[in-house]
């Protein structure tokens, strides 16, 4: 395993290959299953390059611990808005999460529909591209529109395209208060009709998730401890008429039902292939009465479905829908013949065929992972 | 500035060209006489003009399509065009080029409010966006001020943003999808109403590639709720640097308001003089504004203003009706009229952490005193993205020249202070040559692979964003 400690050592690293490489972070998202080559670990570029609360950016070296930003962010009241995906616990990995990985998988959780996703937080890169070349895009500050947006390139190019070396976010405070309202219940059809009322009120819905397990639908409020209690009020007496609908205030255990949707805890030690499905959120019930799934989840208002279903299926015939499906766990077996990303139409993925040709000639990188 | 010289063959095939258009559109869709072409010689960048072979107005992405590929086909450069608001020349012809204005696709094609968003063709403009969804208490976020008259297809190209892009971003935060037509003619459909890509983030890319990768005819937009209510309060300081103090301690205490907009003494005076919104006469002036309910309204602003006394204002004065409201916008809203009443100005668009803000402030000022030339400063203090006017005088020989230079050392300096050469507006030809003083060449050099993956032969909007003298091989090839 090579492991340079710097950018320039990482970009000779990369010039200096002879065969495919296989990019590694913290080795805690293994989405995409094993990648032939050599590992090129990005652990040891680490540490924070900048931090400025007043102007809400932070810039970090890719090999940083997540929960190390986390913490830095956290003492001054701050935090990564888009709230990424611990994958361990699903994946049933173990190691220490990278924001390198974070951005090259585009992780994003709950808040998504609220504040975007990572790549919407990410504001600046730098990578090493496939002939060992630096380069960067974007910056330190929040509104750049200098050059082509390589920034949002980069998040989601699972190191296919470069090697991150360096990112930068916009960050947002920290709330002084969170609650949920949770509605008793409701079959899946109705609970998308309500997660679709929720957030078309005016009141800064920031998660949106629905379990069919327990038939709990829940509704994330953030923000000033008056303003909460407030909106938490408004937002219930707007949802009564679904049926029984509870106020959670409890700051520890808001937190807990929403760590344990971002992680999609409820799949921990399971048996089978866990998919994740992107699609208009009133299409999701009818797409999940499709699948045949041992167990789902509902986020983003019904536009994310998790969903657990028998090893060996594959779910993409039964989209049917406009959307994607991503195969996230599944045994070699499974991933032998069942694709990771959902394919793109022909012209689509001549132009994803293309990029990689361009900014990796050689095919060194993260070979296969994306088509 | 300095054009490529002009494809002799093209120009002298004129006649063809046009017939072989006509061939593809209705007859009014195709404008080839010089005195009607004369209307699209410029955009908002009125220094610059020049008038181009013709002008095609296509109503359809089919149209679209069957006009790229006759394009496509002779080696003719194609430069579309939303409505002509770009300050940066974004849409500033070539001779030998043909204008594709997306005026005519102008429908709402969806409104899906369960879902939250809305289907338009691209040449609607992006007030008539808002105003298809306001009956249902809707809005569509990105707020340029030009937003009366600029297109969603400039939008998407600049990747603009506007006064409220503090709390909701700006387009490319609320861009979906895209339908879009390839320099060759095929027509390609990315994202929709579901989120994410499937594999690279190509709707990422072409927001904000400023027309160089292919021609955007519908868009899928993110609407959202419009909040209960919103309220500004207006913060007068006797120093710049106070000011920026304070604006950093509001983001510091966790309160984000939608918008926080600053303006300097010149400002505020050519703007009180212009419009009477009854500001007061100081340094620096703060507009804040908030949203929710009267009750969250009411604290926000209380916190705002504890944080503001803090830093002794010279004045402090919270809206407390929508007749106050309005009034408080209405010297920020009528800043750049104001300034055009006076002067002729070049309106910069560099952004700068907002931490260096009193340091950049005091160094334009010296900048200023050295070339000569009056300096106003109004802009997006949350996000750092600044709009100093540089005022001047067009029909002073040399001048613009003077100003041209100025503002390139404003935006160096932008730079150096760990920003970046334009926020919202685009390179265009205005900063095509000052791409080296933010970008290595290996940095260029990945942003033109990526164009030659979209465009090869680089026929859309060939003369834009990079120097020309880091183009010009593959504009030759
Ligand atoms: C008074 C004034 C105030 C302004 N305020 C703001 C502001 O607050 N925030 C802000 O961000 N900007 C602002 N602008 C700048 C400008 O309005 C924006 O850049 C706007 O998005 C341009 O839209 P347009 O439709 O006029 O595009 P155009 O000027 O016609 O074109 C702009 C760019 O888009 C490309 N383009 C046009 N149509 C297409 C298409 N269909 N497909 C692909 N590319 C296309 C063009 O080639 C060009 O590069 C302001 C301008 C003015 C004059």
């Amino acid at each position: 395993m090579m492991e340079p400690a710097d950018e320039s050592q990482l970009a000779e690293a990369v010039a200096a290959a002879v065969g495919p490489l296989c990019i590694k972070g913290g080795g805690t998202r293994p989405v995409g299953g094993r990648i032939e080559g050599e590992t090129l670990s990005t652990a040891a570029i680490k540490g924070i390059t900048l931090y400025d609360p007043g102007a809400l950016t932070v810039v970090v070296r890719a090999g940083t611990p997540l929960a190390e930003i986390e913490e830095l962010l956290a003492a001054e009241g701050q935090r990564l808005a888009f709230e990424p995906m611990d994958h361990r616990l699903l994946m049933g990995t173990k190691g220490t999460s990278t924001i390198g990985g974070v951005v090259a998988a585009n992780v994003s959780g709950p808040r998504r529909i609220q504040v975007g996703a990572c790549r919407d937080s990410l504001i600046g890169v730098r990578f090493v591209d496939g002939r060992g070349t630096i380069i960067k895009s974007g910056g330190r500050v929040m509104k750049n529109v200098t050059g082509y947006d390589l920034v949002k390139l980069m998040a989601g190019s699972y190191g296919t395209l470069g090697v991150i070396s360096e990112v930068a976010f916009k960050v947002l405070p920290a709330p002084e208060a969170t609650a949920s309202v949770v509605i008793h219940g409701l079959g899946d059809d109705a609970a998308v009709r309500a997660m679709a009322r929720a957030l078309s009120e005016p009141y800064d819905v920031s998660g949106a998730a629905h379990v069919p397990d327990g038939q709990n639908t829940l509704l994330r409020l953030e923000g000033f401890a008056e303003s909460v209690s407030y909106r938490a009020g408004k937002l219930a007496a707007a949802l009564s008429d679904f049926g029984d609908v509870e106020i959670v205030e409890d700051r520890e255990e808001v937190a807990e039902q929403w760590r344990n949707m971002r992680n999609v805890a409820a799949f921990a030690d399971s048996k089978g292939d866990v998919w994740r499905l992107s699609v208009k959120p009133s299409d999701a019930p009818a797409v999940v009465a499709r699948l045949d799934a041992h167990d789902v989840i509902y986020d983003w208002g019904g536009g994310l479905i998790w969903a657990l279903v028998a090893a060996g299926t594959d779910l993409r015939p039964l989209l049917q829908v406009p959307g994607h499906a991503t195969l996230v766990r599944a045994s070699a077996a499974t991933r032998a013949g069942v694709a990771t990303f959902q394919p793109e139409p022909a012209p689509l993925a001549a132009i994803s065929a293309g990029l990689r040709a361009q900014f990796d000639p050689r095919g060194i990188l993260n070979k296969g992972m994306m088509g | 500035m300095q054009m490529p010289t002009p494809d002799a063959t093209v120009l002298s095939r004129k006649d063809q060209i046009v017939r072989q258009l006509q061939s593809v559109l209705p007859p009014d869709a195709v404008i080839s006489h010089p005195e009607e072409t004369r209307a699209y010689e410029c955009d908002a960048l009125t220094a610059y003009r020049c008038v181009p072979l013709c002008v095609v107005l296509p109503s359809s992405t089919q149209e679209v399509s069957d006009v790229l590929k006759i394009c496509h086909s002779q080696g003719i450069p194609v430069v579309p065009r939303g409505a002509g608001t770009s300050l940066a020349g974004g849409a500033l012809p070539t001779a030998d080029s043909v204008i594709l204005g997306v005026a005519r696709l102008n429908d709402v094609l969806e409104t899906d409010y369960d879902n939250r968003i809305i289907r338009v063709q691209s040449g609607r403009t992006n007030l008539s966006v808002t105003g298809a969804v306001e009956d249902e208490d809707f809005f569509y976020a990105p707020d340029p001020s030009s937003q009366l008259a600029c297109a969603i297809a400039g939008n998407i190209a600049m990747n603009s943003g506007g006064a409220h892009c503090l709390k909701y971003g700006v387009t490319t935060n609320n861009l979906l999808g895209v339908t879009m037509v390839l320099m060759d003619g095929t027509v390609v459909e990315i994202g929709g109403a579901h989120l994410d890509a499937p594999g690279l983030d190509l709707l990422g890319v072409i927001c904000g590639s400023e027309g160089q990768l292919g021609v955007v005819t519908e868009a899928t937009l993110r609407i959202l709720r419009k909040p209960e209510g919103a309220r500004p309060v207006l913060i007068g300081f006797d120093s710049n640097e106070v000011a920026g103090k304070c604006v950093s301690d509001i983001i510091r205490a966790g309160i984000l308001p939608v918008a926080i907009e600053f303006m300097d003494r010149p400002c505020i005076r050519a703007t009180e003089a212009f419009a009477h919104p009854g500001y007061p006469d100081c340094e620096a002036l703060l507009i804040i504004e908030v949203e929710g309910s009267d009750s969250e309204i009411a604290a926000q602003l209380g916190l705002i203003r504890e944080i503001a006394m803090r830093h002794k204002p010279v004045e402090l004065r919270e809206s407390g009706s929508e007749e106050e409201s309005a009034r408080i916008w209405l010297g920020r809203k009528s800043a750049f009229g104001a300034m055009g009443q006076i002067s002729d100005y070049m309106c910069l668009d560099g952004t700068i952490p907002v931490s260096s803000l009193p340091l950049v402030l005091r160094r334009i000022g010296e900048i200023s005193d050295q070339y000569g030339l009056d300096v106003a400063n109004v802009f997006h203090a949350g996000d750092g993205n600044m709009h100093p006017l540089i005022l001047y005088d067009a029909n002073k020989p040399g001048d613009l020249e003077l100003c041209e230079q100025m503002g390139a050392d404003i935006l160096r300096l932008c730079v150096e202070a760990g920003g970046c050469l334009t926020g919202e507006h685009g390179v265009g030809v205005e900063k095509r040559d000052l791409m080296f003083a933010q970008f290595t060449s290996e940095d260029l050099e990945a942003q033109l692979r990526l164009k030659d993956v979209f465009d090869p032969k680089w026929l859309l909007n060939p003369a834009k964003v990079f120097p020309l003298s880091a183009t010009e091989s593959r504009r030759r090839a």
